[in-house]
């Protein structure tokens, strides 16, 4: 699509130190993250998905600097921001939104729904008292919940409710660029389709640029430019969308999309799903070499040894694995 | 290494005895104005070892019916009418001794809310021991080696490490599966998940599934698995209710569901499904309109203000659900669906 990058991350990566044990006597650490480098581009949508505890929130925060990143950069408008102490940071809050994934703990339950959506519009000045009452129905009208819903807490609101309150606030903000991290998965169908027609009307009008991550992959396939897939910590590939469903150059990306299920009862109790054997291995000790190769169906034996090299194996098309022997010379 | 699952193993035996029936069910909130109706009189039962799958609207009263049952709605929200029958007992009228038996030990409850219901300060080992001691006796190091056996069983990596963890330090995902595990820990008879699986991957959902299937057939666990995820469930329940504005508006087996949705509402919810086939950037297609607010409800049919099939009737009278076909096992509350079928 030749756009500029918008964001530039280099050699990410982000452990969290925990205690273990009954008293909390033994230190170890989660590698949440481990050396991840993409780069997102403006006006975009970048998806990342992969296996539940894989690092995707974490990415998102660590992007937008709310954790501390353990070592790397995240390039925006030059400025490398996981640097910046939460002053310097401010200038860029407004533009870099969040979605959280677990929308109440994040909503203050004494603040109701107009406060919690009018509050960031107040604080940036985006527009003024007496537009505000219009403003904030605009927003929750967008979202789909009546404009009565103002005057209510989060707590007097259903799961999917609660969910659009977030994202309309995270809209408020007039941002750039907003992470959605299982934005719309308390959703009904019927609701999820309204926002995402939402989500990507506000993007053709502002340019805006979306990290998403999910799970629901007939979810990521409608709405991405492009796709990143994460395991256990790591990119395992990234590359457009028609490429990524299309021509799944990794093993765990061809695992992981024979999984999708379809709704039709009869292929559902017929299928063969390809479930990966195999536990997940822990992020407090991740496997060596390949992340990936206690689980791999050809994996050899250089793949324990060695991180296989991210690199780019067709146009466009990045990927970290021994076997993948496109685009390499000779 | 790749292993081909589920099989489906033989259909668990149904007995055709109810374990859940919910009879009339109305849940009222107080507001400024006077009590409004959120749930208006719903039916559902659950046999015993059926799997029953709610879908229903954002908002249509999914989760309120399932505390309800259990006593558990938030202030200001009360049941007025109706029963709740688990295992021939009135729950609404049981005692709170009793009634805290029931809870968390025949029947397992998954919330929709991890954040909320876990206990932010205790580590998960100990919140999923403590109804293993309390509902089955067992001691502390035994509870703790079954909570382990748990975790790893909805599939958390490490999963005797992590027993020591408190939920902020796990991804979004592993506290929704410890609140699986809570909901599992006592094998329970009736098992109630409110959107058990929104925020886990493809391959745990099906993990998950087959964990829940197998309990099923092992031990004729009965489910009843609230969701908007009409694909993952499509090969797990047997029947499916769908609720709008707090009533049941299609009760039908599975396969007759997806064969032959017959409510305008369902027929929608069926059409919003984007397919992995889908172009990027076409609009999905969504209901138009919102659904009424509790105390706003029309006054006839509760979808007649975004049925494309609206007719007269529709806003003058409330259609009741009535099967359709020779068995009457598929029902729609729908003016429409019902003169369809009488014609065909
Ligand atoms: N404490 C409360 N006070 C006032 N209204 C409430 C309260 N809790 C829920 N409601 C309202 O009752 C209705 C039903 O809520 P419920 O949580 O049962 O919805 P749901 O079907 O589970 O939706 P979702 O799919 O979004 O979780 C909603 O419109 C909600 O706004
Ligand atoms: N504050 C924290 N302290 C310790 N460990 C943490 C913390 N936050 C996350 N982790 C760990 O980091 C790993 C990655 O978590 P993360 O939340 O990024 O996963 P995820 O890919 O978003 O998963 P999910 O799909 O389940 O939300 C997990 O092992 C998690 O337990
Ligand atoms: S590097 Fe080896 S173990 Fe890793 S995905 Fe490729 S083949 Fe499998
Ligand atoms: S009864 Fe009328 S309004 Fe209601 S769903 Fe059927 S056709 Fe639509
Ligand atoms: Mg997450
Ligand atoms: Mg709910």
């Amino acid at each position: 699509m030749g756009a500029q990058p918008l964001m530039r991350i280099e050699n990410l990566v982000k452990h969290f130190h925990v205690r273990l044990g009954a008293f909390g006597e033994r230190a170890a650490t989660v590698h949440a993250l481990d050396d991840v480098n993409f780069d997102i581009l403006e006006g975009e949508t970048l998806s990342l998905v992969g296996e539940s505890g894989c690092g995707k929130s974490t990415t998102g925060f660590t992007l937008l600097n709310l954790h501390r990143a353990t070592e790397g950069k995240v390039i925006y408008q030059g400025k490398n921001i996981v640097e910046l102490d939460e002053k310097a940071m401010r200038p860029y809050r407004r533009q870099l939104q969040i979605v959280f994934q677990d929308p109440y703990s994040t909503l203050n339950p004494r603040m109701t729904i107009g406060e919690a959506v009018g509050e960031p519009i107040l604080f940036h000045k985006l527009a003024t008292k007496a537009e505000l009452k219009d403003r904030i129905a605009t927003l929750l009208a967008d979202v789909g919940l009546p404009p009565r819903f103002a005057s209510r807490y989060p707590h007097e609101l259903s799961g999917g409710q609660r969910q659009r309150v977030a994202i309309a606030r995270a809209l408020a903000c007039q941002p750039k660029f907003i992470v959605c991290d299982e934005a719309i998965s308390a959703l009904d169908v019927s609701v999820q389709a309204q926002i995402i027609n939402l989500l990507l009307d506000l993007q053709q009008k502002y340019g805006l640029t979306y990290l998403f991550i999910a799970h629901d992959l007939a979810v990521v396939r409608h709405i991405s430019d492009r796709v990143g897939v994460m395991y256990l910590g790591r990119l395992a590939e990234l590359a457009t969308r028609e490429e990524l469903f299309e021509h799944p150059l990794h093993p765990y990306t061809k695992a992981l999309l024979s999984a999708v299920p379809e709704a039709d009862p009869a292929h559902e109790r017929s299928r063969q799903r390809q479930i990966l054997q195999g536990d997940v291995p822990s992020p407090l000790s991740p496997p060596s070499g390949c992340r990936f190769h206690t689980r791999c169906p050809i994996a050899m034996e250089i793949c324990g040894k060695v991180v296989p090299e991210w690199r780019e194996a067709r146009a466009g098309h990045m990927v970290a694995c021994h076997a993948v022997t496109e685009g390499l010379p000779g | 290494m790749m292993m081909a699952s589920n099989i489906r193993p033989e259909p668990p035996a149904k007995t055709g005895e109810r374990l859940l029936d919910v009879k009339g069910l109305t849940i009222e909130i107080e507001t400024r104005t006077g009590p409004a109706t959120i749930v208006d009189g719903i039916d559902l039962h659950v046999d015993k070892g059926e799997t029953l799958g709610i879908v229903g609207e954002s908002g249509c009263g999914k989760s309120l019916t399932m505390l309800s049952m259990m006593r558990l709605l938030p202030n200001k929200i009360k049941v007025t009418k109706g029963e709740a029958n688990f295992a021939g007992r009135d729950l609404q009228k049981m005692s709170n001794s009793d009634l805290r038996k029931v809870r968390g030990g025949d029947v397992g409850f998954i919330f929709q809310d991890p954040m909320t219901s876990l206990n932010p300060v205790m580590r998960i080992g100990q919140q999923l021991a403590e109804p293993l001691i309390y509902h089955r006796g067992m001691s502390k190091a035994e509870a703790r080696k079954r909570a382990g056996e748990l975790l790893k069983l909805v599939g958390i990596p490490g999963a005797e490490d992590r027993l020591d963890a408190y939920p902020h330090e796990l991804s979004g995902g592993m506290r929704q599966r410890v609140m699986i595990a809570i909901g599992l820990a006592c094998n329970p008879q009736l098992l109630i998940a409110d959107e058990p699986t929104t925020a886990l991957d493809v391959t745990i959902q099906a993990q998950i599934v087959d964990l829940v299937k197998d309990l099923r057939d092992k031990l004729g666990m009965s489910v009843v698995w609230i969701t908007h995820d009409l694909a993952l469930i499509a090969g797990l329940v047997d029947r499916i209710n769908v609720l709008y504005a707090g009533t049941v508006v299609e009760d039908a087996p599975v396969d007759a569901l997806f064969a032959n949705p017959s409510h305008p509402y369902t027929q929608g919810l069926l059409a919003s499904i984007p397919k992995l086939s889908d172009e990027r950037s076409t609009r999905l297609s969504s209901i138009g309109g919102t659904p009424p607010e509790p105390g706003r409800r029309p006054k006839g049919c509760p979808f007649a203000p975004r049925c494309p099939l609206a007719e007269a009737i529709c806003h003058e009278r409330v259609p009741s659900l009535e099967g359709l076909g020779q068995d009457g096992a598929h029902r729609v509350a729908c003016f429409v669906a019902q003169r369809k079928l009488e014609a065909a």
